[in-house]
């Protein structure tokens, strides 16, 4: 078996809030700079307490599972990388992959109102090249064999902005900050 | 035109009505946007009866401006703006930050913000919508709290209205209990440990009622002229920034110990000394005691100086800032002579909560540090507070009497230059030679003295930001620390700190690449940086009501004083040398002998309405 699937793991104490992956992910997919439309985004909650989001590819996929559109789903797992792709022209905006994920990580896009979730890049995640270029190392890209990522807990990752925040808050702050 | 949203949005707090304002393309090209743009904006609607404006009064317009670059150049800034109430003058006082970038997101260039409001306010902006709201609830309560607050409310509301995404906060500018209470040297502020500090717009703010401006946009960053071009500048800028080894590293808080020790231009108890040899304020101690994130950066930005610090342990526990950056490390540390990192950063915490500029802040402390140790101020004075040097909790306790205007805090809050003035009344003494300022605004922490720093004896004299060391008077004008080149960051607008690797010519090729302008490089110098300047120049000549400028352009007496210690012991400004530079930057300028703009430059710059204001109002 090859290690050939795609994660890009997440360091959070180390995001800076430079918001670079933004910058190199909406200018991959959409030849623009567009923080909202990028399928990575950095929560600030709190100053200091930066957090990218993005999908965590859990090994059950939830929002996969969720997707109603029959007789194809709109979602589906890439077979190359195990990033979950969206086929724009079945998505019937229905939300119901945002409700279903645990972190509410997939959004609607702000242009053509259909499901955005991060697609690895088609194995390249541009993210985690510009965070290692900048040697802020937050982001970078690790591989893993199709099928093993409940062993390393991708699903873990996958949790609301809020719930990491505030976790971060005690380790960077000393104390639980609500926010 | 490539490069903007294409509107602007006035605000007037006053009846609570918005509208859009447009700039045609040729006003664009000739102001840029951010500290330009607030210039022309400002002098277009005050400039005939400018010295009767209060800065602190309703008519006076607080400008928040992002500029064509904002989002594109590594770095974004907010410049924020209007007559300033600390030099009467404009100042362009940036901020990094988000704010900026979601304001383009959201479809706006900047904010035009008039009026009083009745009560206290927040502007809100979400994409094409924009509204004033109540913020009493917050009204009185410090940075850190505000910005907590304010965000959670307003996310909660959007999570539970928009089911679409699940909402990240509303990036925002605010002000603490210090700019509410109209203090001169108050900042707007952000990020807790961010502040537009120069110029005292905190003071505007809490003048309008207005407690913080909110914005999210949704969409994409303007489209620019040309797309590739612009990537390319953008990945050369960057890899220009990653060899900026010093600041990566360990931030502006090198030189905490670097400027006090190697160049001696160090503010040292209020400005007595510019050097010392405390290793125990070393950027290695901050980094071992309190550095809890190595890289903190904003938008866009491959340099990310900013190095989060937070107290652990110990009396100054649970205090918060940023590096600190040199200026409020040199200005809480060595100024109030504080030489350990954690009552330093206490320090820097506590005046970002309160909500003042912390260059402004510290000065005005360290002024009142040297009145208590020559017995000119006593504890009495000072409501029992016996505020000796190193002591931060004394200094600390100053800070909320100037934040709240109690006690001598009313007096200290109007900022070094008007305190000094009004306490020299009191005491019968001359106490502005004490007063390291010009023109109102308290001097940035690198002194002339030496000569060995990167400021020039003509620097804070004739700049027209007075103090402001991030603007000052350069020979030649086309340096890299001139306020020429310093105004395409602020006009642009974007973070200097990402200039130092590059050309101004590069900045230029950037400005022609996301608007298509064709700027050349003698342009920006004898044209648009020198129009701009021009005005500034004006306004802060004419000033008014309470203090103008027209004849004062000097140094802090105190910089002629010689050197009382260190390797440059003896060494002072020379004030010949300063004249002659004075009058050699005049001639650059296009000044005539008094430093008045000659109807001649104004003329050729098309500025024949600024001529006609100065000749009027300065003949009086």
């Amino acid at each position: 078996m090859s290690s050939d699937w795609v994660w890009v793991m997440r360091d959070y104490p180390k995001c800076t809030g430079c918001r670079m992956c933004e910058i190199a992910c909406s200018l991959y997919h959409e030849k623009k700079i567009w923080p909202e439309a990028s399928m990575v985004r950095v929560f600030m909650l709190a100053p200091g307490l930066e957090v990218p989001h993005l999908c965590a590819q859990c090994h059950d996929y939830p929002c996969v599972a969720s997707c109603p559109t029959k007789p194809k789903k709109a979602l589906s797992v890439d077979e190359k990388t195990g990033a979950v792709l969206v086929d724009r022209k079945i998505c019937i905006s229905c939300k119901n992959c945002i409700r279903a994920c645990p972190g509410h990580v997939p959004f609607l896009h702000p242009a053509d109102n259909k499901a955005t979730i991060c697609d690895l890049c088609n194995g390249e995640p541009q993210c985690s090249k510009i965070c290692q270029e900048a040697q802020y190392n937050c982001l970078s890209t690790k591989y893993y064999t199709k099928g093993e990522g409940e062993h390393i807990n991708h699903r873990l990752y996958s949790k609301l902005p809020k719930l990491i925040t505030e976790g971060l808050s005690e380790l960077i702050y000393g104390e639980k900050l609500e926010v | 035109m490539k490069g903007y949203a294409g509107k602007y949005a006035e605000v007037d707090l006053s009846s609570g009505k918005i509208k859009d304002v447009k700039f045609d393309d040729k006003t664009l090209r000739t102001y840029i946007g951010g500290r330009g743009l607030s210039v022309k904006i400002l002098w277009d609607r005050l400039g005939d009866k400018w010295d009767e404006v209060d800065p602190l009064g309703p008519e006076n317009v607080l400008l928040i401006l992002t500029g064509p670059l904002t989002g594109y150049y590594p770095g974004g800034r907010i410049c924020i703006s209007g007559k300033s109430p600390q030099s009467n003058g404009i100042v362009g006082s940036t901020m990094a930050g988000e704010f900026a970038i979601d304001l383009r997101c959201a479809g706006w260039d900047g904010l035009i913000v008039t009026g009083v409001a009745e009560k206290p306010s927040y502007i809100l902006v979400k994409d094409s919508t924009i509204e004033v709201r109540d913020a009493s609830y917050v009204w009185g309560k410090d940075g850190k709290k505000t910005s907590l607050t304010l965000s959670r409310d307003v996310r909660d509301e959007w999570n539970k209205k928009y089911t679409e995404r699940e909402w990240r906060e509303p990036s925002m500018v605010y002000i603490g209990p210090a700019g509410e209470n109209r203090c001169r040297i108050a900042g707007v502020q952000g990020k807790w440990a961010h502040g537009a500090g120069y110029g005292g717009y905190g003071s505007v703010m809490g003048s309008k009622k207005l407690k913080a401006v909110l914005a999210r946009g949704t969409g994409p960053l303007p489209a620019v002229d040309d797309m590739d071009r612009t990537i390319k500048l953008i990945e050369e800028c960057r890899k220009a920034c990653y060899t900026n080894d010093s600041f990566r590293r360990w931030g502006t808080g090198n030189l905490g110990y670097a400027v006090g020790n190697d160049s001696s231009s160090e503010p040292v108890r209020n400005w007595q000394e510019e050097w010392h040899d405390e290793k125990s304020i070393g950027v290695e101690q901050y980094e071992s005691r309190v550095w809890v994130k190595r890289f903190w950066a904003d938008f866009g930005c491959p340099t990310a100086c900013e190095k989060l610090s937070v107290v652990r342990v110990g009396e100054f526990k649970g205090a918060v800032t940023d590096n600190p950056d040199y200026e409020t490390q040199a200005y809480f540390g060595p100024n109030l002579g504080v030489f350990t990192p954690e009552a330093n950063v206490y320090l820097n915490s506590m005046i970002e909560d309160l909500g003042f500029c912390g260059i402004q802040g510290g000065n005005v402390m360290g002024f009142a540090g040297e009145l208590y140790q020559r017995g000119i101020l006593t504890k009495e004075d000072l409501d029992g507070i016996e505020l000796k040097w190193g002591d931060a909790k004394a200094f600390a306790k100053l800070a909320e009497m100037i934040a709240f205007r109690k006690g001598i805090g009313n007096t200290l809050a109007e900022g070094t230059y008007r305190a000094a003035q009004k306490l020299g009344k009191t005491k019968g003494k001359d106490l502005l030679k004490y007063a390291i300022q010009s023109k109102g605004v308290s001097c940035g922490a690198h002194g002339i003295r030496s000569g060995l720093d990167f400021v020039q004896p003509v620097s804070y004299a004739c700049s027209v930001q007075g103090g402001d060391h991030t603007s000052v008077a350069y020979i030649p004008i086309t340096h890299g620390s001139s306020e020429h080149t310093t105004l395409i960051s602020d006009s642009g607008v974007f973070c200097m700190f990402n200039q130092f690797k590059v050309t101004p010519q590069f900045q230029i090729d950037f400005i022609n690449a996301v608007t298509g302008f064709g700027i050349s490089f003698d342009e920006w110098y004898n044209d648009i940086a020198k129009r701009i300047l021009q005005i500034q120049r004006a306004a802060v000549l004419v000033g008014g009501p309470d203090a103008s400028w027209a004849g004062v352009d000097e140094n802090p007496s105190r910089f002629y004083e010689p050197l009382p210690s260190g390797p440059y012991k003896g060494k002072s400004t020379n004030r010949d040398e300063v004249e002659k530079m004075i009058n050699e930057y005049y001639q650059i300028m296009g000044w005539d002998s008094k430093g008045i703009p000659t109807s001649e430059t104004l003329k050729q710059l098309g500025l024949d309405n600024v001529d006609k204001i100065l000749k009027e109002k300065l003949k009086a």
